[in-house]
């Protein structure tokens, strides 16, 4: 939204905070986007439906390719929508070049402007809005101490470290208080020590401001431990849109389930069902295993992937007990150890079932539990059924 | 590890002979050249004469400036027409860069005079242009454009303009295409992004475009004397002619040293005011 005076905004300021609660900041309804390729149609985005509330620190998640950073340059107004359309606080903005936007972007590369200093860098946006110098100059200071680089003022971005500069592109955008910020994979180009202290920045300047944050990435780990809803995409859909506790503990989709951390796959045939609500599925292996979920549209004689994450997994050189397994032996499996790495905190290991699939168990390397079996040791791997979850295959 | 360090400059020892023999010599020869008395005849002595550069810029001080006058006009041009090629090949060509960037070069395969010469038929007072224009009522019938200021700029900025093109392509097309969208979505109009981002990050491809026309087209005598007529003789004629027609050597070389320096001092000038890090500095 470009605003000629300082009173139409704070009007502009006043409309935004009285739909607040009953406005989405972002909502994107049906939105296609394809390229022409040759003779050939390429659809980056196939139809997503997403609505993001104010204040929200918000994930797209999914691998290169997977339609995410088409969806936010959608959303900046940088590629147009072939079919849909783009609300930003409610107002269509289909069509409305990205000048006229009121969101701010990060960019992966930063794109700072290299002939300007940092404070000109930043002042940048609030001068095309033709907001009053001193205006503009005592936002610019608070925000370059906002991000800690008041003393670099005036330097130039490549007299400057990788993370600088990151938060000079964050300062940038941020000072123009827009309605929503864009960040594309912001922190890809830093070294890992780096871009773990600045999520924790980041996580804290989105809370200080309460600017609603659009935040891409492939990185799993960032958005989980970042987000407070994610939306991980895969072929230009949304797989699945949740918190990152919904997103990591009951996987949608078998996508969702490999991208989202490891995770054990067992293919199975649902058997049916018992009083408790429990699904029985007998598994390619001959054994059965319970699940307390089945996917919508799933009936009895249907094939679907048995999926539990390896730290919910348990493992012992004994049968389970009836304290160990509520649900008896039904629901343990026999296997062979084939690796055991240790790692510190907990332990990871390899089990090869009878039947041939293998599966991975982490164990925390807590004080009273040593290391339960060696390599080539028979054991039983088994879990609470409320821990795994049948998708559809 | 002796040879570690010594490495670097064997290799490099090639291009110290090379600058030595035939960039040294030379300009070491030519001074001295220029402070000497006597004729090709009787033979030409070190006299130490600085009187030689006192004659060289009276007598000659017209076509001095007027060298770089043309020079000036042929680089604006240069620019005026280059820079919208250079950006529309960068940012607009799309998959055809490679066959734009072709076609500028395609002149360089014709000889630098005939190609000149060629200018001469296309702007002949009834050749394909004037002729053309004159038979529709788009020029009066008068009308000579051969022999006169505008035909010696046109043909040197003709000539020059891939050298005031390349540069500035080269950063155009190594400049960061989110840099411009940032600039949009931080509310610059294409105007804005263009006048704020984009020309002032691309000003070092223009310095150096300025330096490749404006040094060799100040300097040039092939134009002045094919397009020019008698009325337009640049410094470059004058050299030409007094060291080949007139054998006089200490003159033609003091004319040559009044240009270099005056060249010099413009180039430092025009650094200096546009600012040398801005200029210098390397974008990535």
């Amino acid at each position: 939204m470009v605003t000629t005076s300082s009173s139409t905004e704070e009007s502009a300021v006043a409309e935004r905070d009285r739909t607040t609660d009953e406005v989405a900041a972002i909502g994107l309804a049906r939105v296609v986007k394809s390229y022409r390729s040759g003779s050939e149609t390429v659809r980056a985005v196939g139809g997503v439906d997403l609505e993001i509330a104010r204040g929200e620190f918000f994930s797209l998640l999914g691998p290169s390719g997977c339609g995410k950073t088409t969806t936010m340059r959608m959303i900046a107004g940088f590629e147009e929508p072939t079919e849909g359309v783009v609300r930003l606080s409610g107002r269509d903005v289909t069509g409305v070049p990205a000048n006229h936007r009121d969101v701010n972007m990060v960019f992966q590369s930063y794109a700072l402007f290299p002939h300007m200093s940092v404070a000109a860098n930043v002042a940048f946006g609030l001068e095309r809005k033709r907001v009053p110098k001193a205006e503009v100059k005592s936002r610019v200071a608070a925000m370059l101490e906002l991000v800690e680089l008041g003393h670099r003022a005036r330097h130039r971005p490549a007299q400057l470290s990788g993370g600088q500069q990151q938060r000079v592109a964050l300062a940038r955008a941020l000072v123009n208080e827009p309605g929503a910020l864009l960040l594309d994979e912001p922190l890809g180009a830093l070294d890992l020590k780096l871009r773990q202290s600045m999520q924790v920045e980041l996580k804290r300047i989105q809370r200080e401001v309460g600017i609603t944050f659009v935040y891409v990435t492939h990185d799993q780990g960032e958005a989980l431990t970042m987000s407070d809803r994610v939306a991980v995409m895969n072929n230009g859909l949304v797989e699945q849109l949740g918190t990152p506790a919904e997103i990591y503990e009951r996987p949608a989709t078998r996508f969702v389930a490999d991208f989202i951390g490891t995770s054990n796959l067992l293919t199975g045939t649902v058997a049916g069902s018992d009083t408790a609500g429990r699904h029985r599925i007998d598994l390619e292996s001959g054994a059965t295993a319970l699940s307390t979920a089945l996917p919508p549209g799933v009936a009895t004689g249907s094939t679907v992937h048995l999926t539990v994450r390896p730290e919910k997994v348990r493992m012992g050189t004994e049968p389970p007990t009836a304290a160990d397994a509520p649900d008896g032996p039904a629901c343990s499996l026999r296997g062979t150890v084939t690796e055991t790495v240790y790692m510190g905190a907990s332990t990871h290991y390899q089990v090869a079932l009878d039947g041939g699939v293998e599966i991975s168990v982490f164990r925390q390397n807590s004080s009273d539990s040593t290391l339960v079996a060696e390599r080539g040791a028979p054991v039983w791997v088994w879990w609470d059924p409320r821990h795994s979850y049948a998708l559809p295959s | 590890m002796r040879n570690r360090t010594t490495t670097p400059y064997v290799l490099v020892l090639p291009a110290w002979i090379w600058l030595a023999l035939f960039f040294v010599v030379p300009i070491a020869g030519m001074l001295s050249l220029s402070l000497t008395t006597g004729d090709v005849i009787t033979g030409f002595q070190q006299t130490f004469e600085v009187g030689n550069y006192v004659t060289a810029v009276s007598t000659y001080w017209e076509q001095i400036l007027r060298s770089l006058f043309y020079g000036a006009c042929a680089t604006l041009v240069c620019i005026a027409v280059g820079y919208p090629m250079a950006y529309w090949i960068a940012f607009r060509a799309g998959p055809h860069k490679s066959t734009y960037l072709l076609l500028i070069l395609l002149p360089f395969f014709v000889s630098f005079v005939l190609r000149t010469i060629s200018w001469r038929f296309l702007l002949a007072d009834n050749g394909v242009l004037l002729g053309t224009l004159k038979s529709i009522g788009l020029a009066p019938a008068d009308l000579q454009v051969l022999n006169s200021t505008p035909a010696v700029v046109l043909g040197l900025a003709y000539n020059f303009l891939p050298f005031m093109v390349l540069p500035i392509y080269a950063v155009l097309e190594r400049m960061d295409p989110r840099m411009v969208e940032a600039a949009h979505d931080l509310y610059a109009g294409r105007i804005q992004a263009f006048v704020r981002v984009i020309l002032p990050v691309s000003l070092p491809g223009v310095f150096a475009g300025v330096l490749m026309t404006f040094i060799p087209t100040s300097a040039d005598y092939v134009n002045a004397s094919v397009l020019g007529g008698t009325h337009n003789t640049m410094i470059g004629n004058v050299i030409q002619s007094q060291y080949l027609v007139n054998n006089n050597y200490p003159i033609a070389a003091s004319i040559t040293f009044v240009l270099m320096g005056l060249l010099l001092v413009g180039i430092f000038g025009y650094a200096r005011a546009l600012g040398t890090e801005r200029v210098m500095e390397v974008h990535t």
